[in-house]
């Protein structure tokens, strides 16, 4: 998994709640069995103006220009900036995935979907809870300022804005230590493997009907 | 100290190591596969050079790429069209052959949707814990079984270790006391649910549904209650085992037989929360009070009795949900306050892990009997959610009647739901769905999907719009 320590980057504003999975990433792209490649299918249904497909060369196809992402001003964008309970929907890791290939380290919302949450993090994505009152002013002040940048450093669980103003974030260790390393969470479980074989061997003997070659 | 409830007691039983962060690691008994989310999953392992765990922890089977005419079906794989679903579905079989995993394939007649297979076949248990990658398999906390989806990576890391990384969440109870009405059914009971509390209402918690409304229900409308949890937030819905858990569990393939039988069915009896368990909140609706359900919009909490009407924006409380509603209408193609029964369709689909069982099939066939779809509904189907089930629906005469009525009755598999095989919807077209989710484009690009139950879904095939499945006969005899 890729690092994530500190980054300064470019925000770009997506102004709608309960943004999910569907959204993120349509079912059709769901059917390639590769990790990468999905960054270009983001969003795709409120992207393009056409239905996409899966394997298909996305230069031909019409934009749709009041999208925020086919904005100028937007372009390099890493920071999306978002609306209440974003990710909800399907367990797809392939929504995470779609956003880190495009570019995006960090997400900001007053709440995400608990299963995109556990994903993002597995992908070196940031997700950043801020409160209502707090994301309504980014929505502004993004607006206001073309080029507006965000400062968000993991470490110190702070997001600075442009004019100095620190925004504090909670994040729980275990996520945080995981991403600062770029940590493998499989190798960090298999640490417990004896712990993992003795539970095993309890559980079987207290309910052998849970193990079908008991 | 209060007493535990049936979450805190999934939760301590399967704990295999608390850590200082406040992480746990879990253990899971068992993980169902199928082919979309899985892929990279099995890739991770071979790249890492890593062996599942216990193989017969896993049970796979093919379902949200599968087509479903008989056609097609008759050539196994041979007959999926698409060559990217083909190549998805052929590597669950090579990676279930290569590893080792029990898998029921495209033309097994066990196949079926993972989450109707799991529980006819007995292979989800109460006090189990459940994981699929797959938002739906909340469906199985309807055996008090500590079930939910996980993400690709998790589907790894369960293969590789038998355990998951996780943070213990929060209690919620979902009451639903009374009697439910005539027609009123448990979709209608679940819309109800994610209508009041939001479809982030569940977020963070465990929802434990309870009540008598609750406990009257077959162990298929606790499944479709269970299984729309998702919809409400919560990754987790639970319900206490009783009789009918027990009943519906006995003699099923993977169930255990003789002493070993009755240990377990002792050790299930405890699988209820305690009087005194503490629950950090409590909803409670009453049973009389639910009419049948209809969506409106684009998220499940979109919803409305069919005796509503769809809102209208300016009555929305704050800007944003008067711009989710306003684009909703505009996605939707529906006018503010027109009224649901003048809502027309194009489509019907009875399906999806929600709605497809023998019970939810039973429920649409009775409506449908003797009647005719009307002429303008362009495609009604009924795809059954297993080979089981289509057997089974056969040998009842079902299919004759759905046929009759002028319905296609398909083979089993995920289909309209999600539209990742051949069956969607078109641009604009309105459809009455038995699914889950009515986000856009979720089934078909641009499609207008009605979250509805089955038998309110074949009174609209009849119909041609959505009437009130209570009083249908009456309508019918007047059309």
């Amino acid at each position: 998994m890729q690092k994530f320590e500190r980054l300064d980057g470019l925000v770009a504003p997506l102004d709608r709640a309960n943004v999910d999975t569907d959204l993120i990433i349509p079912k059709q792209f769901l059917k390639s069995i590769k990790r990468s490649g999905f960054g270009v299918n983001l969003f795709d249904e409120l992207r393009y103006l056409d239905e996409g497909q899966p394997g298909q060369d996305v230069s031909g196809r019409p934009l749709n220009p009041d999208f925020v992402l086919n904005q100028p001003r937007y372009q390099g964008a890493s920071i999306l900036l978002a609306r209440q309970n974003f990710g909800c929907g399907s367990s797809r890791e392939h929504a995470p995935w779609a956003l880190a290939d495009y570019g995006f380290r960090v997400v900001i919302a007053p709440s995400f979907a608990d299963i995109f949450y556990n994903n993002a993090f597995k992908n070196g994505i940031l997700l950043i809870k801020l409160s209502e009152a707090e994301v309504d002013r980014l929505f502004e002040e993004v607006a206001a300022n073309e080029g507006y940048r965000l400062d968000v450093d993991l470490e110190q669980q702070r997001v600075i804005t442009p004019s100095g103003e620190v925004l504090e974030f909670e994040v729980d260790a275990f996520r945080k230590h995981c991403l600062l390393e770029g940590l493998d969470d499989i190798g960090i479980t298999l640490q417990d493997e004896d712990a993992i074989h003795a539970f095993e061997k309890r559980h079987r003997a207290e309910r052998p009907w849970l193990f079908r070659e008991a | 100290m209060p007493g535990q409830t049936l979450y805190d007691k999934l939760w301590s039983q399967h704990l295999v190591k608390e850590r200082d962060d406040g992480t746990a690691l879990i253990y899971i008994d068992r993980h169902l596969l199928h082919e979309v989310t899985s892929p990279q999953a099995f890739e991770g392992l071979r790249l890492a050079g890593r062996r599942p765990w216990r193989l017969d922890a896993n049970l796979a089977t093919p379902d949200h790429n599968v087509p479903t005419t008989l056609l097609e079906r008759a050539e196994g794989n041979a007959g999926i069209k698409d060559p990217v679903s083909l190549i998805q579905v052929q590597t669950l079989d090579d990676n279930c052959e290569s590893f080792g995993i029990e898998e029921f394939r495209i033309n097994d007649p066990r196949q079926g949707i993972v989450h109707v297979v799991g529980p006819e076949q007995g292979a989800t248990l109460p006090g189990m814990t459940v994981v699929c990658g797959d938002s739906h398999t909340a469906t199985h906390g309807a055996f008090a079984a500590l079930s939910h989806g996980i993400g690709t990576s998790e589907v790894e890391h369960v293969l590789a270790t038998q355990c998951l990384l996780a943070q213990k969440m929060k209690n919620m109870q979902v009451r639903v006391e009374g009697e439910l009405g005539e027609g009123v059914t448990a979709k209608d009971v679940v819309l109800a649910i994610i209508g009041r509390i939001g479809t982030a209402g569940g977020t963070g918690y465990a929802i434990e549904f309870a009540g008598s409304a609750i406990r009257g229900l077959s162990m298929e409308g606790r499944m479709t209650v269970c299984n729309m949890a998702i919809e409400a937030g919560a990754r987790v819905g639970l319900i206490a085992v009783d009789d009918t858990t027990i009943d519906y569990l006995r003699d099923r393939h993977y169930a255990p037989r003789g002493e070993q039988w009755e240990a377990a069915v002792a050790d299930w009896r405890n699988l209820v929360s305690d009087a005194d368990a503490e629950f950090d909140k409590v909803v409670t609706l009453d049973a009389a009070e639910i009419e049948p359900q209809v969506s409106w919009g684009t998220s499940p909490e979109m919803v409305t009795g069919i005796g509503g009407e769809v809102p209208d924006p300016a009555d929305a409380e704050d800007d944003t949900t008067r711009t989710g509603i306003t684009r909703a209408l505009e996605y939707m193609g529906l006018a503010p306050k027109q009224k649901i029964t003048d809502i027309r369709l194009d489509k019907v689909f009875i399906g999806s892990c929600t709605n497809s069982r023998i019970e939810d099939l039973r429920a649409a066939a009775k409506v449908a009997k003797g009647h005719k779809v009307a002429d303008s509904i362009a495609l009604a189907m009924v795809v059954p959610g297993s080979g089981v089930v289509k057997r089974q629906a056969e040998e009842e005469g079902l299919d004759r009647i759905f046929i009759d009525a002028g319905f296609e009755w398909r083979e089993p598999g995920c289909s309209m739901c999600l539209a990742m095989n051949a069956d969607k919807l078109g641009a604009g077209e309105h459809c009455a769905s038995t699914s889950n989710r009515n986000f856009e484009g979720r089934q078909g690009y641009g499609g207008r999907t009605h979250l509805v139950s089955p038998a309110m879904a074949a009174a609209a095939a009849i119909a041609g719009h959505f009437v009130d499945v209570r009083h249908f006969d009456a309508e019918a005899q007047e059309a």
